[in-house]
């Protein structure tokens, strides 16, 4: 079989195995998604509300249902296959926003995470690469010192302390972008650069890290031997190898960003998909944590994927192995 | 090069330097231009047609439908969209007639009889009858809708029964069509706050045949048919609610906008942002306030302090030793310096609570509770055993992280009872959930706790703490007292009923003192009074929609 069709058919059982744990672990924090400060009028509410979202069932049959392989009577005594779940792409009902499914709002949030991460993703790629072999090819001199001083910098700086900085200076100081919400490309900005900046501080430490490495590689003096010019070596030599700890770096951290960030969707009221992922579970919304947690499972897992499809076509030594 | 676009074309290949800017400055200007096209590419373009009113509500709805919502920010969009029976005055907060354009009630005080407005239509066409306020009712009764609020229309005749299930027959209930504009509603007590409930949002009347075809989701579906003075254009989540004026509202010729944004937000420094740059007209959730700030943004014009019906308090568990005893509660409560609190914690113009409910409510002359004493405090605990703490054992003071305020409050009140009664606490930090549960299952000594009043009446306080209620949580129970209350709701006479309820909280806050009240909570709002008018601070820190509007320029 091809390794490739392998690794897909393992991600079945591997979500499983998630969703199940996710399941049982969400479950097992004391409270439940209908406790309030303010109990209800009566028992019978909160009853109602449980055998409504089916959280009376015994646990197996919650999650029975869940994955969408019950089978139960109906009113008549019948057997048939109970509503929804996720196999017909249903993740159920939200507790806390009752007029909304996780569905409705997994759609509505997704592309605003996704927007914001891509570009804070290539912020981070597109400036940490250049900047990581720029400081590599000039070891020994001052200005590859300050480049990477400059990148160990951003990496002490977290988007929890640029975010309010940038909001300081170019938000309410200089007044060129706006301070937060989401609603055009100039809200856009700053958020991006929050997200990205320490990001790529850390990608061009890797690619410095990476480049120095392989440039003092054998087969580099060969290339140099060859007679080749200094830009054909680091890029079609030296790159491919040296770019390996961005790449297996690369993949767990677009699936991060792709799913948004909480501290930069708080400060910057962006209506994306990282604030969920904090106050579902603060708010014990069992459908919409699992939800998530799919939904990033997923994610990490064919961006891991892809990052090995990567590696395999970059580094000759695998690809003909 | 085969990849001309790739960023690896800015690589400095040379020994260089004076062209190394300009090139850095392409690299810049190709990332610009990539996120340019990728939002471009992702529809946020184009961004939505300005607003008359721009509004940061607080958190999110959870629900925007009346029977279902609980919380302060869903309630006053629910209030927009969908009205009942009476709505409030913007200007005090009192009920005013609604969609019921007169009523009468009977000489005991148990039968109302409304007069519904005939011209009062859907949105979306179609009168509004007597039989949607009786399905509307019933629907907030069925306990398969899961309304928590439906305690409220326990005061109707057998409601109670039909929500227990203990009657099946919905034509029971206290509320039936007397004619297709007149509704009859019969109460299980003279209820002198009744109009009050009338205008909540939860007895607002809701569309029918929407609910019925839409279920749960019959609020993303529009045209949703509205009965208030808003339709809903959007309601993205974290995002923005757009409300538009409904034209077929019976008094539409007076509501003041057009279109109103209501955006979400969570995070007080993000509001204040905002509002600064005017991106916001209006703030209106205490929480948006930065606490840090609060000294300097108090003294501004734009901020605006006022009482509300909030009370912040503490409870004993009554079923655990030591607290099982009420003169050591006592002395808890006065070796307690609440001046201290609210000048050196809350500083959001807090008054210092004497009684559980708030002054101002309903008319009611609230009863003065224990003030502070440590001399007497101390000969009280000596009384009840423990002469300067001594063999008192160690207790936990449970609270939540909802706010920095709770923890700040915590530590002040362990030094407090420490210094004053030589006592030692453990502090007991909850997640909010987990601090219900606790709260709920009596696993705590002493917790702090806080209530917003429903309507304008002192037994929206006083009712939860009767024995049974699901409220109480404290493990108190006192037969005199529940006696009293209900000797005080069945009163006619106003004077005899205020009296009754006075005797019933002086025996919760002087006598037997399951709770502590500490302070009255503020509303905190910002706007700009030269630019927004419409705002009236009131206790029920009601602030309708519709007669809020940004003042014309001035030429």
């Amino acid at each position: 079989m091809h390794p490739v069709i392998k690794r897909l058919a393992m991600t079945i059982p591997l979500l499983l195995v998630i969703s199940s744990c996710a399941f049982v672990l969400i479950r097992l924090a004391p409270g439940g998604p209908f406790d309030r400060e303010r109990a209800p009028a009566s028992p019978e509410i909160e009853r109602a509300l449980r055998a409504r979202y089916h959280l009376d069932e015994p646990l197996w049959s919650q999650y029975l249902r869940y994955v969408g392989l019950l089978w139960e009577r109906d009113a008549e005594g019948r057997w048939r296959w109970a509503a929804g779940g996720l196999l017909k792409g249903d993740f159920g009902p939200s507790l806390k926003y009752r007029n909304h499914t996780v569905n409705d709002l997994i759609a509505q949030a997704l592309p605003v995470s996704l927007t914001l991460g891509g570009i804070a993703f290539g912020l981070a790629m597109g400036l940490g690469i250049p900047w990581g072999v720029w400081t590599a090819t000039r070891r020994h001199r001052w200005s590859g010192f300050w480049g990477g001083f400059v990148a160990l910098g951003l990496i002490c700086v977290p988007a929890l302390v640029l975010g309010p900085l940038l909001i300081l200076v170019f938000a309410l100081k200089l007044r060129w972008l706006p301070v937060a919400l989401w609603e055009s490309p100039g809200h856009a900005v700053l958020p991006t650069v929050a997200l990205g900046l320490f990001f790529a501080g850390r990608v061009a430490r890797l690619m410095h890290e990476g480049m120095r490495e392989t440039l003092q590689a054998e087969f580099m003096v060969t290339a140099r031997a060859k007679g080749l010019s200094e830009a054909r070596i680091l890029i079609r030599h030296a790159l491919p190898l040296a770019i390996r700890p961005v790449l297996s770096y690369g993949g767990p951290l677009l699936a991060d960003l792709l799913t948004g960030s909480f501290v930069v969707e708080n400060l910057f009221q962006i209506p994306g998909i990282g604030v969920f992922m904090v106050n579902s579970t603060l708010s014990r919304d069992y459908p919409m944590v699992l939800g998530l947690v799919l939904l990033y499972a997923v994610i990490l897992i064919v961006l891991n994927l892809l990052v090995d499809l990567l590696y395999r076509w970059l580094d000759p030594r695998l690809r003909h192995g | 090069m085969r990849r001309p676009d790739s960023p690896e074309r800015t690589l400095p290949t040379r020994p260089a330097g004076a062209c190394q800017r300009p090139r850095g400055g392409g690299l810049f200007r190709t990332a610009a231009l990539g996120i340019a096209a990728a939002l471009a590419l992702l529809g946020c373009g184009s961004s939505p047609p300005s607003a008359d009113l721009v509004i940061l509500n607080g958190a999110e709805p959870e629900s925007l439908d009346p029977a279902i919502m609980t919380a302060q920010a869903d309630l006053r969009i629910g209030g927009s969209l969908f009205e009942g029976l009476t709505r409030f005055d913007p200007v005090d907060g009192n009920p005013v007639p609604g969609l019921a354009e007169r009523w009468e009630i009977s000489e005991d005080g148990r039968v109302y009889l409304f007069h519904l407005r005939p011209q009062a239509v859907w949105s979306t066409g179609g009168s509004i009858t007597a039989d949607d306020f009786v399905y509307s009712w019933r629907r907030v009764l069925d306990p398969a809708t899961g309304s928590e609020y439906a305690g409220i229309l326990f005061y109707l005749e057998h409601a109670e029964a039909y929500h227990l299930g203990q009657i099946a027959d919905p034509g029971q209930i206290g509320v039936r069509t007397a004619a297709t504009h007149r509704l009859e509603v019969r109460l299980r007590d003279p209820t002198p706050f009744f109009l009050d409930l009338c205008a909540l949002p939860t007895l607002a009347v809701v569309p029918r045949d929407a609910i019925e075809r839409h279920g749960d989701r019959w609020l993303l579906k529009p045209p949703v048919p509205v009965s208030g003075a808003y339709e809903l254009v959007t309601w993205r989540i974290n995002d923005r609610i757009r409300l538009s004026r409904n034209p077929r509202y019976w008094e539409a010729a007076r509501t003041r906008n057009q279109v109103v944004d209501l955006l979400p937000c969570i995070s007080a420094s993000t509001a204040l942002n905002l509002y600064e740059t005017k991106a916001v007209d209006i703030v209106w959730d205490k929480n948006l306030v930065p606490v840090d700030l609060l000294d300097l943004l108090l003294a501004r014009p734009d901020f605006h302090a006022y009482p509300v019906l909030g009370t912040y308090f503490l409870r004993f568990n009554v079923t655990r030793p030591p607290f099982n005893d009420a003169r050591v509660r006592r002395a808890f409560a006065m070796a307690i310096d609440k001046q201290r609190i609210v000048t050196r914690i809350t500083r959001g113009g807090e008054q210092v609570a004497h009684s559980y409910t708030p002054p101002g409510i309903g008319g009611y002359r609230n009863p003065e509770g224990l003030s502070r004493q440590p001399e007497v405090a101390r000969q009280l605990l000596a009384e009840a055993g423990f002469p300067g703490g001594t063999g008192f054992p160690r207790f936990e003071y449970l609270f939540d992280t909802s706010s920095r305020l709770q923890e700040q409050i915590a530590v002040e009140l362990q030094v407090m009872w420490q210094r004053e009664l030589g006592v030692r606490s453990e502090l007991r930090k909850m997640e909010w959930k987990t601090y219900l549960v606790a709260q709920g299952e009596l696993d705590y000594d002493v917790c702090r706790s806080s209530w917003m009043g429903d309507y304008n009446d002192p037994n929206t306080f006083l009712d939860m703490f009767m024995s049974h209620n699901g409220n109480n949580r404290t493990g108190w129970q006192e037969p005199r007292y529940d006696q009293l209350m209900r000797q005080a709701n069945a009163q006619v006479d106003p004077l005899r009923r205020e009296q009754l309820l006075q005797q019933a909280e002086t025996i919760l806050i002087r006598e037997a003192v399951p709770i502590v009240p500490l302070y009255f909570y503020t509303g905190l709002e910002y706007y700009d009074p030269d630019r927004i008018e419409g705002i009236y601070p009131n206790i029920r820190a009601e602030h309708p929609l519709r007669v809020i509007a940004r003042k014309p320029a001035l030429p």
